[in-house]
Order: structure tokens, then sequence, then C-alpha cells
């Protein structure tokens, strides 16, 4: 009954700030476009210039300019002793990151992909993420993981898997994943900036893909708070949480639910560990109604430690269950079809958001 | 070495009468720990893998600080955190021993090439069994200190087990120099057990390794004489006469001593008194150590991240609140 009530309140006030938003948006429009990868580029040869400490090490990143194309001129830019182009050995260029770390430089290392993090992972888990704590503070590791993570188009399960449910379970590791241009080059500054490991998940299908970037974000010093997530379009009807590439899925379900009545909250989540657990739950005792979407895995996933948050603090507020949309549980099949089955689509997010809506008859429960 | 040696007795006999948790011994080994320690400079860094505490008594750890971190008690530097043996000192440039094998090799190629960045006068040593260099670590760590030419002394104690596992089911090289020398790193097999040889292999290669950026490999041949660790019974697979042998008529230490002693620059009363003084100390250190109270409650919070997170906040509160409302149910010697 309140939640009725409360949203019927809320609802006009909303009304009230929905023109402003629109207003933004068409200014928005007419500032500076930025793609992704160059949002990366700059923050990385902004804080290499900044500071003589930052260097880059992974495979390709030099001469090649970076597998993706990241790490474009750096190397011409600071030279072999800045940007190191590393043998074949995952394990090794992390253990050797965590030693510079140790010693006191600041190492960006670069994963081809996060799939090849797992040659690496007892460096990152048991080097990077522990050994502040296991030394009593005397070793700090002031080191960033960065690479593409999840799945991109056609690569298979060995090039697909999203990690942020895995990396975002251990204490000592921070985990941030930016889906636009703004975030990539906030969030990367930060990570760079911070003292302890970071895993900066990028994903590469939104390397190309341009977003409008404000004077405020083109500026040397610009930097995003770790642990603040973003709203990314006000609603108050359902909460939808989401990151890296589903955010973009998320906001283009909110369009086609809005012509259908529902209007949905968006949350970008930008940084899973530690997870804005305030914004989520604020957003849900405004909304009652929570659908998480990422494109992992969905046992242990990053939806399951959301859900288990708001059920733990705004449990009062549901008005309908939590609904996890995630990849399907099987490894990343490789045809088209098949691979579109595997990932959630904008009609996922948007049938699950109706459920919690009651708009539309239940699933069955299935396994 | 006397003081290494001394320690460790006393030390495995307090794991023994249940004072301590846990233990490892480097009996056999001395020579190793402390003439590569002295062969280095108080600049140079260490990454040991666990058998080396050796060059922390070298570098000058007192009785009293390996005691407070194998008692876990408000003393140790580790604030409780690891199991005994696994010490580390910013100040004595230790770092701090972690129990996964060969993970400290690539991480000393990492910080000998910050060193080279920095145009510093030093080097970084790094330590490992014989068992270390099947890890894929070691493999990146010399592979990558060949190519960015990094000032790294890696030094093999090749003591003949891995736990239960002889050398001759670890490799089939021969031995490990060969390996340094495939991957283009200059590589030497001392004696392990020859103090004098030791001292001067690692003098060398620390000129080598500072003075023209390179790495340089040492396989230290020697015989690991006491058990694994505490929670190890070599009698279990190695004949008890090998070890005997081993202990009694290669013993280091006294190798050692009979040549400073033939130069007439030791004697037996100078070993006597040396022998009674160390162990009075080291028996204090214990007795001390055991009586000092354990971290307080906070320390299991903070150095997770470098500042404190909210959620490790609340949680601490959480965790204060119910231990005031039951103290019944927690020890009564950890401090708030």
């Amino acid at each position: 009954m309140l939640g009725i009530v409360r949203q019927k309140v809320l609802g006009q006030s909303l009304q009230k700030v929905r023109p402003a938003v629109s207003l933004l948006r068409s200014y928005s429009s007419a500032a500076k476009q930025m793609t992704v990868r160059e949002a990366l580029n700059s923050a990385l040869d902004e804080e290499m210039s900044a500071d003589p400490k930052v260097f880059l090490m992974g495979e390709e990143v030099g001469e090649y300019q970076g597998a993706y194309k990241i790490s474009k001129g750096l190397l011409e830019k600071y030279g072999p002793e800045r940007v190191l182009d590393t043998p074949i050995t995952e394990a090794g260029f992390t253990g050797i990151g965590v030693g510079a770390a140790y010693y006191g430089l600041k190492p960006v290392v670069e994963f081809m992909t996060f799939n090849f993090s797992m040659q690496a992972i007892d460096h990152i888990i048991n080097s990077a993420a522990k050994s502040n704590y296991m030394s009593a503070g005397q070793l700090s590791v002031p080191l960033v993981f960065r690479g593409p993570n999840g799945a991109a188009a056609g690569v298979g399960a060995q090039h697909s898997q999203c990690y942020a449910a895995w990396y975002a379970s251990c204490p000592g590791l921070k985990v941030l994943a930016p889906y636009n241009s703004e975030d990539s080059r906030g969030l990367l500054k930060a990570a760079i900036r911070d003292p302890d490991p970071v895993i900066f998940l990028e994903n590469e299908l939104l390397y190309g893909e341009s977003f409008p970037v404000s004077d405020e974000v083109l500026d040397s010093s610009f930097c995003l708070p770790i642990g603040k997530a973003k709203i990314e379009r006000e609603g108050k009807d359902v909460t939808i949480t989401a990151f890296s590439k589903m955010v973009g899925y998320a906001l283009k379900a909110a369009e086609i639910l809005e012509k259908d009545g529902i209007d949905a909250e968006v949350i970008n989540l930008r940084s899973i560990r530690p997870l804005d657990r305030s914004t989520i739950n604020t957003s849900v005792r405004k909304t009652n109604r929570l659908i998480t979407v990422e494109e992992g895995f969905p046992q242990h996933g990053v939806g399951a430690e959301i859900c288990a948050s708001v059920v733990e603090e705004s449990f009062g507020y549901l008005d309908a269950p939590v609904e996890r949309v995630a990849g399907a549980d099987v490894p990343m099949p490789y045809a088209a079809n098949l691979e579109r089955m595997a990932v959630p689509q904008v009609e996922d997010i948007v049938r699950a958001a109706k459920r919690a809506c009651y708009r539309s008859v239940p699933l069955a429960a299935a396994a | 070495m006397v003081t290494l040696q001394t320690m460790d007795t006393i030390f495995y006999e307090a794991q023994r009468q249940g004072r301590i948790s846990f233990y490892v011994t480097t009996i056999g080994e001395e020579a190793i720990n402390i003439a590569s320690a002295a062969a280095v400079t108080s600049d140079d860094f260490v990454f040991p893998q666990y058998r080396e505490p050796g060059v922390l008594i070298w570098r000058g750890f007192t009785p009293q600080e390996f005691a407070s971190q194998c008692f876990g008690n408000r003393a140790d530097y580790g604030k409780g955190r690891q199991m005994p043996i696994h010490y580390g000192s910013n100040k004595h440039k230790y770092f701090t021993v972690s129990s996964t094998i060969a993970t400290q090799i690539p991480q000393a190629v990492g910080a000998a090439y910050s060193l080279k960045m920095d145009k510093k006068d030093a080097c970084v040593v790094t330590y490992f069994g014989d068992g270390g260099t099947s890890e894929g670590d070691f493999h990146a760590g010399l592979n990558f200190a060949a190519v960015t030419e990094a000032p790294v002394i890696f030094i093999c104690r090749n003591n003949g087990w891995a736990i239960s596992t002889p050398t001759s089911d670890q490799f089939r090289s021969d031995g490990i120099a060969v390996r340094g020398q495939a991957y283009g790193v200059r590589s030497i097999r001392v004696d392990g057990n020859d103090a004098l040889a030791m001292y001067s292999a690692v003098h060398t290669a620390r000129k080598m390794a500072v003075n023209e950026h390179r790495p340089i490999l040492i396989e230290a041949v020697t015989y690991r004489v006491g058990h694994h660790s505490t929670s190890d019974d070599s009698t279990k697979y190695r004949p008890a006469d090998e070890i005997e042998w081993w202990r009694m008529a290669r013993d280091p230490v006294t190798r050692f001593r009979k040549w400073i002693e033939s130069n007439g620059w030791w004697s037996g009363e100078a070993e006597t008194q040396l022998r009674s003084s160390i162990r009075s100390q080291l028996l204090l250190a214990i007795q001390m150590a055991e009586k000092v109270e354990k971290p307080p409650v906070k320390e299991l919070f903070t150095d997770v991240y470098d500042d404190l997170p909210s959620n490790l906040r609340e949680q601490e509160k959480l965790l204060r609140e119910t231990i005031s409302r039951h103290p019944q149910d927690y020890p009564a010697d950890v401090p708030h």
C-alpha cells in the first residue's frame, strides 16, 4: 500500500525532473564525441604523463599499438622502458608486474582478454589481492589489470567468459566495469591512481562505440569515484541494474518499456567491487521491483549478490521477486544463431521487466 | 650460522611442545643462507621462498622479532596474519614470505627491473629450491630477466628434496645451472655447503648484476638435513643413515668452524660461550613472546585495502557489539 502511495508522490515530483533530463540530453548531443578506445588511450596517456612511475606492459602493447589499439602511440611517446612488449606468459608478466608494484612502480598490466588472465590468476589473487593484508601493510600493490572481458562476437567458449563475479568475490581486489567513454576515462584514471590492485573490465565490442563527453570529462584531472554507481536513466516502476555492454541494452529496453507505460530506472553499476549497495537499495525502495542484467553465467553471478543485498536490506519494499537476466549456463557456442541465444538480448530484459510488473504470465520455474 | 642452527633447534622443540603451531628448519643450508647474505649489501632487496631466515639474521632481525612472528602476537610485524616463519620486514628489505612456490621469482624480476629504471646501485636476490624450478613462474621469470636485462641474482638451493620428491623425480636435466644457460642467463654451480665458495660466487654475481645489468643464476648444491617442516617426517621416505651422514660428515657450520679454528681465529671455548649465550637469548625471546598479548580485534579488518572500506567498518562494529554481548564465547586474551 505504502509503495503505491509513494510511487504516486514520486511520480509527480519526477514529472518536474523529466524536462530537465531531456534538456541535458539535447545539450550533451552537441558536446564532443569520443570512442571508448580514444577514452582509454587518452586516460593512459595522461596518467603516464603525470606520473613517471606508471608504465604499461602486456602482449602486443608496444610495436603493434595494442591488440585492440588501446595503447596506440604510447610506445612512440614514452619509449620501450615504459611500454613493455612482454613474452607470452601471463603468469610471468603478472608476477613481474606485482614485483614492480611491491617496489613502488605503478604497472598497468594488459591481458589480451581476461580469459587469458586464468593463466595468471594465482598471481592476481595470491600475490596481488592478498599481499597488503598478509604483510600487514608492508607490501602494497598499486597495480591495474585491464583488458576486454566477456563475450565479443563469434569468438567461442575460451574467449567469451565474463570474469566480473570471479574477481569481485575476492577481498583485496577492486573490480571496475566501465560502460561509455566517460566511465572509461574516469574509472581508468581512478584505477591507476588507486593504491590497491584494480581489475578493470573493458568490452571489445564497446571499443569502437562513440559517446558524447563534456569538457569536464576531457580535462586531465577528471576522475570518477570507485564504488559509486550511476543512474543512467531515472524511473519509478522497475529498477534494472547492469554493467558494461548490458547498460546499453538496458537503456534500449527502457525505451521499449516506456511505450508500454513502464518507467524503468537503469543503474550503471560502474563498480562491481565495492558494489554500490546504497544506490541499488535506494532505487529498489523507490520502484519496489528489480531486474539484474549481466552477460556472465547465472550461478554465483553479480546478479546473485545484488539480489542477496536487496533481500537483506530492502525485503519489505519488494513487490515482486528479483529476477536475474544472465547468460546461458553453457560455455559460449560459436555459431551465430546459438551465440545470440546464449547472451541476454534487449527483448529478454523487456520481458523480465514486464514479468516484474505483473504485465505478463510468469515463467514456470526453470532449473 | 650458529645463531641459525640454535634458533632452528629451539623453535623446532617449541613446536613439538605445542607452544607454536608450525616451524620450518634450515638445517644443512646455513652456509647458503649466511654467506649469500654477507655477499650482498643492505641496499639489495631479498625475495625469499621460506627456507632463508638466515638472511634476516644477517640483516639484523632479532630473536625477539623472530619469536613475535612465530607466536603471532601484538609485536609481530605481520599482525598475526600468517603462519609461523612467514617473516617480512620493509626496513630489512626482506619481502614477506608467501607460501606459494616460485611466485617470488617473476616478482623479483619485476622489482629488479624497477631498480634498473630508477638507476639504483642495487640488485635483487631471490631464493628457491630444486622443486620450485618446475613451476611455470621459474621459466617466465628467468626468460624475462634475460630479455629485460634485469639486475637479479637467482639462488637455487638444490637440496635434493621437495618434501618427499627427490630430484630424480623432479627433473631429468643436469641440475638447474643448465636451465639458466638455456634462457641466456649466466649460471654457475657451487658447493652450497662451502661458505667461502658461496660468498665468493654471490659477491661476483652481485658485481656482474649491478654493473652489467644482467641476471645471474647460482645453483647451490646442498642437502635438506631436516624434515620439510614440522608437519613432515622424512624418515618415512628416505633412509635415516643418509640423513645422519649429511648431518654429521657434511655439516657446513662444522666445516667453517674447523677452518677458522685452524687459522687461530676461533676456539672451543669461544664456541661453547657463543652457543650458550645465543641459546639463552632465544629461550628468553620465546618466553617473552608467549606472554605478549595477541593483535587487537581491529587488525582483523585493516590492510585489506589501503583505506578501511565502509563494509568492513560496519562488520567491525557488529563484531564488537557481539563480543560485548557474549563475552563468554570469545577468547579473553584478545585485546580490543
